[in-house]
């Protein structure tokens, strides 16, 4: 969970991802931030998210790209 | 069948009545047989185009189905004898096989959108590329009609599968009830691109005659026709005559940005409603299309709000699979390696960006207006995004800058508008130079100037001062009504007010009547994006 914060942070270093549960919705992470994340994901923890897991649910909080993380590891 | 004409109104009329006397279980029959009548009234050869593009990819989407239910079941009924790694290349190789049929109904699909759409384009290019090199052939281009809606249906069916195919939404057994989804009249012309998952069970549930749905649909279409017929067409006499005058530049290319920004929102956004206020007659909400998209404070912003399901559509179903597939997670890592982190996880996400974008200008017409078109906004978007850093330092700097709030959020929707407007009038020229030339001479021809000061630019163009007074009036209409439409549409709002609804309805019949661009001799314009 540490590393993914880190890669959020990355990108907007002015949010706080434990809290924060719109970040889609919210407009804080656009299309473009969402592909760097997954790419930096496949990077980091050999997990690759496919396009059909694209979805604001997905992505509105580290807490729930985490969930994602380890249910495609599984 | 334009949505102006009379046979339309009288073809919505027979089947709402038909709709609510049949048994809901059929009233969906209604829906379809009116669909079919619409699409062949504008020409009986378009038929077989989409009832081409109807039975492919419902017996694709049948087939990949029946591949995911088997193999789900081989796998409960194999897992206590299977590894995980098996089950993983199981799955793989099941995946891989339904891949296959996808791929195959995709590219017959949009072969027969590119075919039909396309061939023209392509072989005058291939004839402007042999007569550069002083060959003295020429390929003939044959005259090929473009199939009513071709652009808008593609675009479902594709969705539709590509969902089947990602487990997102459910394959439809029945071919009647699948052609309905695809052809469903009131989105044939120009959308939304509807998603089945959302539109599919309000089609068929049979929906209850309901009051509320019924004095909101007349209220839409109304306020539809109010924007188009006397709001776009009327400011289009003004358009019209910039691009085929002479001499038409500087402070012209101004009034062609702000005019032409009327008209298309005017048009499409009117078009929509009608759209929109039809299927509500029949109890079917549809996903909406527009939000407010001039109060956007930048281009990305615009996006989110303009033409919202074309642009999910390629976010969606072209945008994220090619920027996450195993080529471009490649190109990523090459690039990384090779150009540093920064640049090279921005080079493959800008470049499938900008292929999106191209695409989608590409989408819109066959014309290298289009293609550039789409270009310059990926590149805005993209010019954007490298300036988010700076723009963040500005706003540090500045913190009582607010871009949602005050003069510098005002100012940020008018540079917006302005940006999205200069661009959009490579539209209104189709020609590339001549578009560049125009907007360029904003900035120099300022003798021009004069014709605005003296009243010149008003009364070159054809269109009267009251015409003016007019369009400015109703121009504040919207905008106040679309802003106080936040939280909820005016059409839903009034529908609980019958009183306030008669007169806002009477008010619109009269202001159509009176200020409509129509009359004997007059053919209604047809809407810009129905040629889409």
């Amino acid at each position: 969970m540490e590393q993914l914060i880190e890669i959020l942070k990355e990108l907007h270093d002015d949010v706080d991802y434990n809290e924060c549960e719109t970040l889609v919705e919210d407009g804080i992470l656009n299309s473009l931030d969402i592909v760097a994340i997954i790419t930096e994901i496949d990077d980091r923890f050999d997990v690759r998210i496919p396009a059909e897991e694209i979805l604001p649910e997905n992505f509105n909080s580290a807490k729930a790209l985490w969930e994602l993380i380890e249910r495609l590891d599984d | 069948m334009s949505y102006t004409t009379w046979s339309f109104v009288a073809l919505i009329f027979a089947a709402v009545l038909l709709y609510y006397l049949l048994p809901k279980r059929i009233r969906w029959t209604v829906l379809l047989c009116a669909s079919v009548i619409f699409y062949a009234a504008g020409g009986g050869w378009y038929l077989p185009f989409i009832a081409a593009t109807v039975i492919t990819t419902h017996i694709a989407a049948r087939a990949i189905s029946k591949m995911a239910s088997r193999a789900e079941e081989y796998i409960s009924l194999h897992r206590e004898d299977m590894s995980k790694e098996e089950r993983k290349a199981y799955k793989a190789k099941e995946k891989g096989r339904r891949c296959a049929v996808l791929v195959a109904v995709l590219v017959l699909n949009f072969g027969i959108l590119a075919v039909m759409k396309y061939t023209g384009f392509t072989l005058n290019a291939v004839n402007g590329l042999l007569s550069a090199f002083g060959r003295g052939v020429t390929v003939p281009v044959p005259d090929l009609l473009l199939p009513l809606g071709i652009s808008f249906y593609t675009f479902r069916a594709t969705g539709y599968i590509i969902d089947v195919y990602r487990g997102k939404t459910e394959a439809e057994k029945n071919i009647f009830r699948y052609a309905l989804f695809v052809s469903f009249f009131p989105l044939v012309l120009q959308g939304p691109i509807s998603r089945h998952s959302k539109l599919a069970p309000q089609l068929f549930e049979g929906n209850s005659l309901r009051r509320e749905n019924i004095t909101a649909g007349i209220f839409r279409i109304l306020w539809g026709y109010f924007k188009k017929v006397a709001i776009a067409d009327t400011a289009l006499v003004g358009v019209r005559a910039v691009i085929s005058g002479e001499g038409f530049t500087g402070m012209y290319a101004l009034y062609l940005i702000i005019m032409y920004s009327v008209v298309i929102y005017g048009d499409f956004t009117g078009g929509i409603d009608i759209t929109m206020g039809v299927a509500r007659l029949f109890g079917i909400r549809l996903e909406e299309n527009f939000k407010r998209p001039f109060s956007s404070r930048s281009t990305q912003e615009y996006w989110n709000r303009w033409h919202i399901t074309m642009g999910s559509w390629f976010t969606d179903y072209l945008f994220y699979p090619m920027s996450v597939s195993k080529p471009m997670g490649r190109l990523t890592k090459r690039c990384r390696t090779r150009l540093g982190k920064g640049i090279g996880m921005r080079l493959p996400v800008y470049l499938a960006t900008l292929i999106t974008w191209y695409l989608t200008g590409l989408w819109h017409g066959a014309g290298w207006n289009f293609i550039v078109w789409g270009l310059i906004n990926g590149v805005i978007i993209l010019v954007s995004r490298e300036l988010e850093p700076l723009y963040a330092k500005f706003h540090k700097k500045f913190p009582s800058l607010d871009t949602q709030k005050g003069a510098y959020g005002v100012f940020c929707a008018v540079r917006t508008f302005l940006l999205m407007g200069s661009v959009r009038i490579l539209d209104c020229y189709g020609d590339v130079p001549r578009t560049f030339a125009s907007f360029g001479s904003i900035f120099y021809r300022f003798d021009t100037w004069k014709d605005l000061f003296n009243g010149s630019i008003i009364t070159n163009l054809g269109v009267g001062v009251w015409q003016y007074v007019f369009l400015a009036a109703a121009t504040l209409v919207v905008f106040f009504v679309t802003r106080r439409e936040r939280d909820e549409l005016a059409c839903d709002k009034l529908s609980r007010k019958p009183v306030l609804w008669a007169v806002a309805c009477t008010a619109l019949i009269f202001v159509i009547v009176i200020f409509g661009s129509y009359g004997i001799g007059f053919d209604s314009n047809q809407f810009i994006y129905n040629q889409f």
